[in-house]
Order: C-alpha cells, then sequence, then structure tokens
C-alpha cells in the first residue's frame, strides 16, 4: 500500500515535470513579455518532429536530438518574433489570442500536410527503457530522466533570470520599457532573444514528451489546456511558480486516475479550481 | 460550301437528324454509359490515413482488374469528406444528383454512413461500406452492404479465445467513447458468460495524456490479461507503458482488437508491439496466396506502404461491385445490384468472406493473433481462427 502511494507519487512528479518542461517556455513569454501565446504548443510540436526527423531521417540518437529540439524551435521562434509578434506587443489580449489561435490552426494544417496525421514514433536509448529498481521500488528509467532534466532547467533558468545581467535586462524591460530603452538597453533584442527562450524550452519540452504525450499534428489544440492550467495555478513571470503547480496538478492527476479511475481525468480540474479559489494570482504568480 | 450547307433549312434539319443518330448509336450499340462509382473518404484530417489505405486499394482493384466490368467503364470520382457527417452527406448529393453515380462507397466511420443512409434509400443507389464499423449501420437502408467488419464480430472472438486458453481473470481498459463502450459491452458480455472474471473495468479518457496510471492499477491488480481497445495512435503509448512498467513480466497477457496494432504504422511502433495478441479480420501477413499477391502489388504501388485492414475493406468493396455488374449483366438498377450482392461470397486477400442475404453484413473468418518480428520487420501472425464469424448483435 505504502509502496503504492510512493510509486503514485513518483508517477506524478516524473508528470509534472514534464508538464513543466512544456509550459516553463509559455509563463517566460506571457510573464515576462505580457504576451498571451496561444500558439506555445506550436513550438513543443516543432521541437518534436525535429527530434522525430533528426531521429528517423538522419539516424541521430535521441539525446542528442533534445538540442537539436531546442535550437530549431528558438529560430523559428525568433524568426516569427520578429516578422509577427513583434507587431502585436502592443495591441489588446484578445487580438493576441485570436492571432496567436490562428498560428496554431496553421501549423496544425501544415504539420499534418508535411508529415502526415499519423502519431510519430521515437526510439529511446536502451538505458533509458523500462524500470530500475531501488529500494524495493519500480521506478521508470525514463521518468528518473525527466525529473533530471526538470532539476536541471529550473537552477539554469533561475539562475539566468535572477543572476546575470540579461536576466536583469528583462525584468527591467518588462516593468518599464521606456526606463529601460533610456537607460539603454535594446528592449527589442531582450524581447526577441527571451521569446526565442521561450520557444526552444518548449521545442525541448516538445522532444522530451513523444515519448510520454505522443506527438501528431494535433499536439498545439489537444494539450493547450494543460499549458495553460500550469501557467494560471503557477502563476506566469516566475520560475518556482509553475514548477510548484506542474508537480501539485501532476501528482493529483497520477493520483485521482490511479486511485479513482472513474473520475480520475477530472480530478486535475477540481484541483486548478480549488488552487485559483485560494491563490487567485498564482501560487508565486506576479500578475493577475 | 460547308457554311451554306449548314445555313439552309433542309441542311441544318439533315444534320440535326445525323446527330441525333450518332448520340443514340453508342446506346444501340454497346447499350453501355460508364459505370460510375462515387467513392466517399476521409482523406485529409485525423482520419487521412483510412481513406488513403482505401483509395490506394480501389485503384490497384481497377489496376489489376482492368478499368470496364461487363463493357461498362469504370469511373471512380473520389472526394474528400474531411471525416465530417454533414460534408459525407452534401457530397453524396452531388454525386448522386449532378455526377448521377451508379454506386456510393467508402464511409471511413460510423456518423458518416449513417448520415448518407437515408439518401441511398431515396435515390435507390446502392452504398458499399467499406470502413464503419458499428453493427446497426446496415439496417438504416436496404440499399448498403458493408464488406468490412462489425467491432462486436471481431471483439467477440478475443473473448471465446481467453476463454479457451486458461485466462480467466481480465481487466477492460477502452478508451470512453463509442467504439470503446462497444467493445467493451462485447468482451465483458462474451467473458462473463463463459465463465470468466472481469476484474475492473477501467474507461481512459479521450484525450487522454498518460496511461501510466491506469496501467499501474493493472498490474497492482493482477489479472491473466488486460484487454484493451483505444483509438488508433494511443495504442503506441499503452503497449509502450506496458512494456515499460514491466506487466508483461508480472505474467499478464495484453490482448485486443487488432487495430491496436494497425498494419500501416505496426513497424513504426516497434518494439512494444511484441507478443502482444488481438482478434482481426486482417493481417498484412495472412498465408495465402492471394494475400501475398495483394501486399506485393500494394506496396510496390503505394511507395512501400502496407496495406492494412481498411485497405481490404476497399479492395473487397470494389470486387463486390465488379462481381455485381457481372451477374447483373451491366446493371444501373440499384435494386438489382444490391441483390447481386447478397449472398455473394469469394476468397479475399483476408481469406474467405461472404454477405449475409438477409442483414447484408459481411460475414468472414476472425483470426487471433500474435506480433512478431521476421527479416526485420514487425508482423501479426495468425495462429488460429474462427470461422465464419457474423455479426453477434444480427
Amino acid at each position: 500500500m505504502i509502496g503504492n502511494f510512493v510509486g503514485v507519487v513518483f508517477d506524478g512528479v516524473a508528470y509534472g515535470s514534464l508538464l513543466f518542461v512544456i509550459s516553463i517556455g509559455l509563463s517566460v513569454t506571457m510573464g515576462l513579455m505580457n504576451f498571451v501565446n496561444l500558439a506555445h504548443g506550436a513550438f513543443a510540436m516543432v521541437g518534436g518532429y525535429a527530434a522525430v526527423v533528426m531521429m528517423t531521417r538522419f539516424g541521430v540518437p535521441f539525446l542528442a536530438t533534445l538540442p537539436v529540439a531546442f535550437v530549431v524551435s528558438a529560430l523559428v521562434g525568433a524568426v516569427l518574433e520578429r516578422l509577427l509578434y513583434r507587431r502585436l506587443y502592443r495591441a489588446s489580449h484578445l487580438d493576441q489570442v485570436l492571432f496567436s489561435i490562428g498560428l496554431v490552426f496553421m501549423s496544425i494544417a501544415g504539420a499534418t500536410y508535411v508529415f502526415g496525421s499519423q502519431q510519430q514514433p521515437v526510439q529511446l536509448p536502451a538505458f533509458l527503457r523500462g524500470q530500475v529498481h531501488l529500494l524495493g521500488l519500480d521506478l521508470g528509467s525514463y521518468r528518473l530522466f525527466l525529473i533530471a532534466i526538470v532539476i536541471a532547467i529550473t537552477l539554469i533558468l533561475t539562475w539566468l533570470v535572477e543572476r546575470t545581467r540579461f536576466g536583469a535586462a528583462i525584468r527591467a524591460s518588462v516593468d518599464n520599457q521606456q526606463a529601460s530603452a533610456g537607460l539603454g538597453i535594446d528592449v527589442y533584442r531582450v524581447f526577441s532573444l527571451t521569446f526565442a527562450l521561450g520557444s526552444g524550452l518548449a521545442g525541448l519540452g516538445g522532444g522530451l514528451g513523444i515519448d510520454v504525450l505522443g506527438l501528431d499534428p494535433t499536439f498545439p489544440l489537444k494539450y493547450m489546456v494543460y499549458f495553460l492550467l500550469v501557467v494560471a495555478v503557477g502563476g506566469a513571470g516566475t520560475i518556482k511558480g509553475p514548477l510548484i503547480a506542474a508537480l501539485i496538478l501532476g501528482v493529483f492527476d497520477v493520483a485521482g486516475k490511479y486511485y479513482v479511475p472513474q473520475i480520475g481525468s477530472f480530478v486535475i480540474y477540481v484541483v486548478m479550481v480549488a488552487m485559483l479559489l485560494a491563490f487567485p494570482r498564482g501560487v508565486l504568480g506576479k500578475r493577475g | 460550301m460547308r457554311y451554306s450547307f449548314m445555313t439552309t433549312r433542309r441542311g441544318f434539319l439533315s444534320a440535326l437528324a445525323a446527330s441525333a443518330a450518332a448520340l443514340s448509336l453508342p446506346r444501340l450499340a454497346w447499350a453501355a454509359e460508364p459505370l460510375k462509382i462515387g467513392l466517399i473518404l476521409p482523406l485529409t484530417g485525423p482520419f487521412a490515413s483510412t481513406g488513403r489505405q482505401i483509395e490506394a486499394a480501389c485503384r490497384l482493384y481497377i489496376a489489376r482488374n482492368g478499368d470496364t466490368v461487363a463493357g461498362r467503364k469504370v469511373e471512380l470520382i473520389v472526394k474528400d469528406d474531411t471525416g465530417s457527417p454533414e460534408t459525407t452527406k452534401r457530397i453524396a448529393q452531388e454525386l448522386i444528383v449532378q455526377n448521377k453515380v451508379d454506386i456510393l462507397a467508402g464511409f471511413g466511420l460510423t456518423p458518416l454512413a449513417l448520415a448518407t443512409a437515408p439518401l441511398a434509400t431515396e435515390a435507390k443507389v446502392p452504398m458499399v461500406v467499406m470502413a464503419a464499423a458499428t453493427s446497426i449501420i446496415p439496417t438504416r437502408s436496404p440499399f448498403i452492404v458493408r464488406v468490412s467488419m462489425t467491432l462486436p464480430q471481431i471483439t467477440q472472438p478475443m473473448a471465446e479465445w481467453a476463454l479457451k486458453n486458461n485466462i480467466k481473470r481480465v481487466v477492460t481498459l477502452v478508451a470512453d467513447y463509442g467504439p470503446g463502450l462497444d467493445a467493451e459491452k462485447t468482451f465483458v458480455k462474451r467473458f462473463t458468460e463463459g465463465g470468466g472474471t472481469i476484474v475492473e473495468s477501467i474507461r481512459s479518457p479521450l484525450q487522454n495524456p498518460d496511461f501510466a496510471p491506469f496501467l499501474q492499477r493493472v498490474k497492482d491488480a493482477k489479472p491473466d490479461a488486460l484487454f484493451v481497445f483505444v483509438p488508433s495512435g494511443q495504442g503506441t503509448a499503452v503497449m509502450k507503458q506496458f512494456a515499460e512498467r514491466g506487466l508483461g513480466e508480472a505474467g499478464i497477457k495484453l490482448i485486443g482488437t487488432g487495430d491496436v496494432v494497425d498494419d500501416d504504422i505496426l513497424d513504426a511502433m516497434g518494439e512494444p508491439t511484441l507478443g502482444v495478441i488481438t482478434s482481426f479480420h486482417y493481417s498484412a501477413a495472412h498465408p495465402s496466396a492471394e494475400n501475398k499477391a495483394y501486399v506485393e502489388a500494394f506496396m510496390k504501388a503505394n511507395n512501400g506502404m502496407r496495406p492494412n485492414f481498411m485497405s481490404v475493406g476497399g479492395y473487397d468493396g470494389m470486387h463486390m461491385i465488379y462481381e455485381a455488374e457481372k451477374k447483373t449483366g451491366g446493371s444501373s438498377d440499384g435494386e438489382k445490384i444490391v441483390a447481386a450482392m447478397k449472398g455473394m461470397s469469394w476468397v479475399s486477400p483476408r481469406g474467405p468472406m461472404s454477405i449475409d442475404p438477409t442483414t447484408r453484413d459481411v460475414v468472414q473468418d476472425v483470426y487471433i493473433r500474435k506480433v512478431e518480428k521476421k527479416d526485420g520487420h514487425y508482423w501479426s501472425i495468425e495462429f488460429d481462427k474462427l470461422e465464419k464469424v457474423k455479426d453477434p448483435s444480427s
């Protein structure tokens, strides 16, 4: 019984970790740049497809495709930011939502045209498959790997935003664009880089997620609710907020499905409502 | 001189008479207008693979058997309904009214077939169902004839096989949608009637990102087998988690219907499918000369794409249309064509099959298969079968 419980918590934390990797980019763009980017999942999908193409067409091993997924999504993000997103920074949130949802549908049609509507395969290296037996528990190797990745990403991002000059520039640009520009910060360049970073993280999440979430052209729409959930509950603009939110949601989702499968998929939404009532601005949110 | 001929009244009249005679001549001489078949399939959208397989199979049938039958030239009019019922209905109407098709065919999903059924009845146009698998479909119009399969037809044999092979306790895991619930109902009914125990019936939400918790629950319940029915695409996730969590090592068998190991994507799914036992009416590895030739020709004509169960629906549908035309001497009369199809039997790449003369539904052998790796590819190898299975609800 206790063993079951620990297993459920472990699976939940791993699932939450994956949600976090995919959603953190959205927290960055939405919280720091104040842009409601519903097309976030499209960038995750770009990363996923980049990883799959590298694997199936060029025989690149799985781990090596992850940086590629990050870079490709970041580049696509940077290009789109320059061409499209930049025009809408000052637009109303409704315009941003309409624009980005349009991008979602275009990305779905585009992916269907290029890759077809089927699920894409992923070949994990042997050491990430199966389970490891630890202290009498069976733990999925890939899930352990996901948790490790999340710890690394959290540390790097926190350091980047809170300790570096670039992080300071982001925070300054967000708080007051005019003053920042007056102080010699190239606000547009900062936003470009931030957007590319957010997109890249999405792409990384897309690549990591293929094994658990699958990858097909409807990806951006199918998981949009989850990205938004994590950012809404966690509070946009922070790194720890979405981390805590993703872990809580992951654990409750898995526990709900395990203990009460009849209503399992519903539990996550109950948790969301309860948490939003308790913390309307998100667990550690800066903005409403 | 030509102009003056046409401009005189007598000249004009005689020209008119001559051309009228010329027009009526072919009718008398060959009595054959082209045989127009309106093929409505989802060729884009989430069910595009269904349409792709069926269209390829229909074209292959024509390529292998000639494009004339009973003296009529076969004209295939292919339309994309994107998988939405309103579109299917609109296209069917256009095909009937404008293109004056002799036969409607295709129908990738149940709602698409149901939406078109009243039109077939009204226009007295035979409607050959090549994919949709809900039991009730042929009851919706006397002009519907089905060559694909029904869900209970291929599900029940799995329960039969489990009962005979010392599987006593089963957990079912189905996606929470129409076909999933039907599969659960059929399996649970037959299995418990035969003395088996259903430990638990789990329904996973249709939009399900992670099967891990459900499968952990299954593992802890320690059944003899897990029966799975999920939409195409989710099967991979289930089988992967099944393998990763060591359910197989814990002595649990993974059983289900053959669509979870769809031949079209079986190779891409790869290793996690090994050892999965399914019941189905078609495997690309079916050991017969007809099938071997079929698979070879299909893959050659389609850039290496492996034919799946959808494809044989298309292929056999075309076969049934050809044979009905031969039997009726090239008729365009819907009632005669359907009458010719009733009771027809033939050997398909899938094996022997026939059309039940009363229900107009398919009767066929259902095979029990296991996924194995041969020559670097994954195949569902048949090792047992139930002969002449009808839809159990009919």
